[in-house]
């Protein structure tokens, strides 16, 4: 579904990104994880278009994807959320959904994007009340929203970034389930880009590590875990621990 | 409020009143109002999106000169000298706010940028003086009583005609208000003005959401520009270009209240008395004492009353009627 080839992002004389390829299949849920500045977000960015990738290629659905801006590459099926929620607050939760229902999609009407905000919001869990505000959302409550913004966009894959972060335990479980749900419920192949390596474990098929903008692993979650550079990469964190033992 | 039926209903009873008769002078500053109340409709367009212009007075500027010179020296009548001169208001549009769009100058820098725009057009007037007349003014060629008719020269000596036009125009100018206030483009220029990168990522293309939005205010404010030599059968850089003129458009607006259909007017109503007032007991002892009012009312209201005075009293009257419904339900339960 994804293919990516030889990607480099250097910024003046650092490079973020170094050399890195890997594909996506249909259907499945790919954990990208790594320290900080190991370059994750920096891929994640050049998937959406955020940012133009320095050199390599990104095919989706055998179409080049490189460079397009990142409304483009919404309307070719690729929905993001962002790590920190990025609400709209002039607009209720319903119109926020709305707006990426309507925009995010190629040639629909109004009423068309009404429906996909109403059912983004009831898949993620959130009032689809037109009078609900977004002041009254807390971080989960947010989190939520900005997957039904992607989710109301009709992606056939998901960018989910560091989706986790701020959550306390239960919240995160909860979280992790709804991207298997997403998955299970709409078809939707799913990129997770996260820190937190536990809860990941659980939910992803696949697991990439990045690390200094290399690919360094490559595999199933307990593959990867039981990896000697992973663990090196890792060393000293106990989040390696309880996600490896749950998995294997 | 039903956005269509006040502005018609408001409409009709101006022109009931013009045909009853109002006398000259409170007719020619009705007119005036109106002209400049479509003019500020359309700066609060973009204004109300954060997309805000200190420079507009580059379009009001371009479509007056426009249709005056093509009119002087090519004898071209504005019927077909106005949709030249808002082409040309397009086009210029497009050229500062592209390159502002594509490479996200916004906020202060784009203010900045479109302030610069609007002394480039008053230079530009005073440089080519030989045929603009520079900042003494230009006069439209008045039609020749036998040849020419009114109609062709959109020239009218009578004001009743006059003050029919500014209401039609007017009247356009709110329903064109309205358009965008009930249009998904309102909601994704709001998203725009708050988040821009958001705003991509629901798939909205930013750069062309901007672009189409100024395009369309700097049209209408051209279009009062003509209207205004129009009428005037004057126009001199300082009145219709300049950081001046400019700044009475954001102050106007801010002042009526940039996110209600009638704050525009509401505001030509107050700039215009203000002006008439500082000539009529002021006169000329303090020439750019309006504009230095302007600019102190400006940052006031910016601080203390950010939706202009018809905003909030319009915000008032909802809490309040709020309140009553609120209480007649509880009493009624």
């Amino acid at each position: 579904m994804l293919a990516v080839e030889h990607l480099f992002k250097r910024f003046g004389g650092f490079t973020a990104v170094s050399d890195v390829s890997f594909h996506v299949e249909q259907g499945e849920i790919l954990g990208l994880i790594g320290p900080n500045g190991s370059g994750k977000s920096t891929i994640f960015n050049m998937l959406a278009g955020a940012f133009a990738p320095t050199a390599g290629s990104i095919r989706f659905e055998g179409r080049e994807l490189a460079g397009l801006m990142p409304h483009r590459i919404v309307h070719m099926g690729i929905g993001r959320t962002f790590q920190i929620p990025r609400p709209f607050r002039r607009l209720s939760i319903l119109e926020n959904a709305a707006l990426a229902g309507y925009y995010g999609q190629e040639h629909v009407t109004r009423t068309e994007a009404w429906e996909a905000a109403e059912e983004a919001l009831e898949m993620v869990g959130l009032p689809t009340d037109p009078r609900a505000e977004t002041s009254s959302l807390g971080a989960a409550g947010l989190k939520k929203l900005e997957l039904a913004k992607a989710l109301a966009t009709k992606p056939r894959l998901l960018l989910a970034d560091e989706s986790l972060g701020g959550l306390d335990d239960s919240e995160m479980d909860q979280a992790a389930d709804m991207l298997g749900k997403i998955r299970a419920e709409k078809g939707i192949t799913v990129i997770w880009v996260e820190h937190i390596m536990g809860v990941l474990m659980r939910v992803v098929d696949r697991v990439m590590v990045l690390d200094h903008g290399e690919k360094i692993s490559e595999g199933s979650p307990s593959e990867v875990a039981n990896d000697p550079r992973v663990i090196e990469v890792y060393l000293g964190t106990d989040t390696i621990d309880t996600g490896a033992a749950a998995d294997a | 409020m039903n956005s269509v039926t006040l502005p018609v209903a408001f409409a009709a009873l101006l022109v009931v009143a013009a045909i009853v008769g109002i006398p000259s002078y409170p007719l020619h500053i009705m007119i005036v109002i109106l002209i400049w109340a479509f003019t500020y409709t359309g700066w609060s367009l973009m204004g109300r999106f954060g997309l805000v212009s200190l420079g507009h007075g580059a379009f009001m500027g371009l479509g007056a000169y426009a249709t005056a010179l093509l009119w002087n020296y090519a004898g071209m009548t504005p019927w077909l000298g106005i949709p030249i001169a808002l082409a040309l208001a397009a086009l210029l549009a497009v050229i500062v706010g592209y390159p502002c769009f594509k490479f996200r100058i916004t906020g202060h820098y784009f203010a900045l940028v479109t302030l610069a725009l609007t002394e480039v057009v008053r230079q530009t007037v005073i440089a080519t003086r030989d045929h603009t007349g520079g900042s003494l003014g230009f006069t439209p060629t008045p039609r020749g009583n036998d040849d020419t008719p009114s109609i062709v020269a959109l020239q009218f000596q009578d004001k009743e005609t006059w003050f029919l036009i500014a209401v039609a125009v007017w009247l356009v100018g709110l329903l064109i208000w309205r358009a965008v206030d009930r249009s998904m483009v309102r909601h994704a220029l709001d998203a725009v003005s708050e988040d821009e990168d958001s705003a991509a990522a629901a798939g909205i293309n930013v750069t062309w959401e901007k672009l189409k939005i100024t395009v369309l205010s700097a049209v209408m404010t051209a279009f009062g520009g003509a209207m205004y030599v129009q009428y005037q059968l004057f126009v001199a850089p300082d009145t219709v270009s300049g950081i001046g003129i400019s700044l009475q458009i954001v102050f106007a607006v801010v002042a009526g209240g940039v996110f209600t259909q009638f704050g525009p007017t509401f505001g030509a109503i107050i700039t215009l008395l203000l002006a008439e007032l500082l000539r009529i007991y002021i006169g000329t002892d303090a020439v750019g004492l309006d504009n230095a009012i302007y600019g102190v009312a400006l940052v006031l209201f910016i601080v203390f009353l950010p939706k202009g005075i018809l905003g909030s009293i319009e915000d008032a009257v909802r809490r309040r009627l709020d309140r009553q419904v609120r209480s007649s339900a509880t009493s009624g339960a």
